[in-house]
């Protein structure tokens, strides 16, 4: 029986939910308007900015039901007419430790259909070899809407990134909804496509005495608020009110953990990001609720996060940083704060396994550099996988892995350091 | 016995264990080990929801306020019904979220799943309702615990 719709929808959706376009995509259209009718969407809108972002970008061999559906729609000739960018690749043996068991077990076993599942992703439009990244948004990356536009991307930062930082309009969409919308180009009117949806039902006050970490304020409000929107006042003390390079790297970190920790899709900052400069505190939705954030707390918070290494009570042997992928300023000023430590502490080398992570174009540019050379020679790696991905190879269970990033503690075993407490055991002041 | 009922996303009829979470369900963190492992059940692994951590929900009643975390959420439930490990009934006390709302309609349209699922039962189901509990779901979305 074909699907009652509930939405209102224009002679042309009609058209193609009925199969004048073929049965893919009548199936395609179904999804998306099953979806709005969830959402109780009066209607389908325009996708304003027609490249995509999708989520899944590994080729992990239990994802059959994603390769059925990608042949479907690539056998009937369908594909995403602007192209997209996608998450960063699972693995890269040169610059992540890998024994010849682990590489085995990436590229046979676990990520088995990679290869494959990257060709289904270049026909369907992806725009080139190096647009895997979370970040798709980097200047490098070039996948940037404007304020405004309608997206119909996934990826929890991205998305978080771009309705809080670049005004742009996107739901909280799963994989596959992301190129199914792409594809039809169009998605259904809800939640954050809405004024009323972009309100906020919390105030959040940030009343620290220095400035908090991105990583774990934002944790804090994910677990607080969980998928309502958070206007935060306060922080503009402590990251100033312009979008430069510094203000953007720290609410990407600060949003991931927003979105990984709860599920955070937008955020207003006050001051700061876009709509909160324009509208102010009348963002601010009838009857919101309040939390205060101090010093106390966020320690809190931090004190909260469980250590699950199998071997708890031994030190870590291997760092990752860059989750989501780090920006350019980011990876440069990591890059100083090892060559520096490494000289404060009289080492040359790092003293456990670090990678860090980043886009491939910002790796492409970093590596011709000369802070790239000094780098490489304390044994740090430079990567653009997606560290979770890498953690997703069971043998890595044994390791002990450390991060300042919450969203890769939270989807794995790794165990969450505060940036200078990393920074000290990675250098070696710890011993 | 106590009654609720809720909005159908996918309706059915089921009878049997509850296992519930007060907190949102991070569907990325709960089911990717036993997808990893091939595991012919579901036990959760997401090390921060003690309310159901470890615990097997493979054919359970998951009752829930909502799902976060990752947006491969709603393709990890795909995966999971395609693998015939997933939770009978999904019972959210709140509106569902898009992430699960897009993982039950792949399951349905892409998988022909029959995972139920109802939402907007309401704060005092989730506050009645036990894991370990014995709850019956019929068609119209009404969920009774026996």
């Amino acid at each position: 029986m074909a699907y009652q719709y509930k939405m209102k929808l224009t002679p042309g959706q009609k058209a193609i939910l009925e199969g004048s376009e073929g049965p893919v995509k009548a199936k395609v259209m179904e999804t998306i308007v099953r979806y709005g009718d969830m959402f109780e969407a009066s209607r389908l809108v325009k996708v304003t900015h027609g490249k995509g972002h999708l989520v899944t970008s590994f080729g992990l061999s239990l994802l059959k039901p994603v390769y059925r559906t990608m042949d479907e729609l690539i056998e009937a000739g369908l594909k995403v007419k602007d192209g997209f960018t996608v998450d960063p690749g699972p693995y890269d043996f040169e610059n992540t430790p890998c024994t010849l068991l682990d590489k085995l077990l990436l590229k046979t076993v676990l990520y088995g259909k990679q290869g494959a599942y990257e060709e289904q992703l270049r026909k369907l439009g992806l725009v080139s070899k190096d647009a895997f990244s979370c970040a798709c948004y980097f200047d490098e990356m070039g996948n940037i809407p404007k304020k405004g536009d309608i997206l119909s991307w996934a990826e929890s930062s991205a998305v978080n990134y771009a309705n809080s930082v670049l005004g742009a309009r996107c739901n909280r969409n799963s994989g596959m909804i992301d190129i199914f919308g792409s594809i039809v180009g169009y998605v259904p009117e809800f939640g954050l496509l809405t004024d009323e949806g972009r309100k906020a039902k919390w105030k959040v006050t940030v009343k620290t005495k220095k400035k908090p970490l991105p990583q774990i304020l934002g944790s804090a409000i994910g677990i607080k608020v969980m998928e309502d929107v958070p206007y935060v006042v306060g922080l503009d003390k402590w990251i100033g009110t312009e979008l430069n390079d510094e203000c953007k790297a720290y609410l990407k970190d600060f949003g991931a953990a927003t979105a990984s920790n709860g599920a955070v899709g937008l955020y207003h900052m006050d001051k700061v990001t876009p709509e909160a400069v324009e509208q102010g505190e009348s963002l601010l939705a009838e009857g919101y609720r309040e939390y205060v954030i101090d010093d106390a707390e966020l320690e809190r918070v931090y004190n909260s996060y469980p250590n699950i290494w199998r071997k708890p009570d031994k030190a870590g042997n291997l760092a990752f940083i860059g989750c989501p992928h780090l920006s350019r300023i980011q990876l440069e000023d990591w890059a100083d704060r090892i060559i520096a430590g490494l000289g404060a502490a009289g080492r040359k080398k790092v003293a456990v396994d670090t990678v860090l992570c980043t886009a491939p174009p910002v790796k492409e540019a970093f590596v011709k550099t000369a802070r790239y050379a000094e780098l490489v020679k304390t044994g740090t790696k430079v990567t653009s996988i997606c560290p979770l991905m890498y953690t997703s190879n069971p043998l890595t269970k044994s390791k002990r892995i450390m991060t300042c990033s919450n969203k890769l503690r939270t989807y794995s075993m790794a165990r969450y350091f505060k940036d200078d407490e990393l920074l000290a055991i990675i250098t070696g002041k710890e011993d | 016995m106590k009654e609720f009922k809720g909005r159908v996303i996918n309706g059915g009829c089921y009878k049997g264990e509850a296992v519930v979470s007060h907190q949102g369900v991070n569907t990325l963190a709960t089911f990717q080990s036993s997808a990893l492992a091939h595991a012919n059940h579901v036990t959760v692994a997401d090390q921060n929801n003690p309310d159901i951590y470890q615990k097997n929900i493979t054919g359970k009643a998951l009752c829930l306020p909502q799902t976060i975390g990752s947006t491969t959420g709603g393709m990890v439930l795909q995966v999971i019904c395609s693998m015939g490990i997933n939770p009978a009934c999904l019972l959210f006390s709140e509106h569902i979220d898009s992430l699960a709302g897009a993982g039950v309609i792949l399951s349905v349209v892409w998988e022909n799943s029959d995972i139920i699922a109802i939402d907007q039962l309401g704060q005092e189901f989730l506050d009645t309702v036990k894991t370990g509990d014995i709850i019956e779901v019929t068609e119209d979305g009404t969920v009774r615990i026996v």
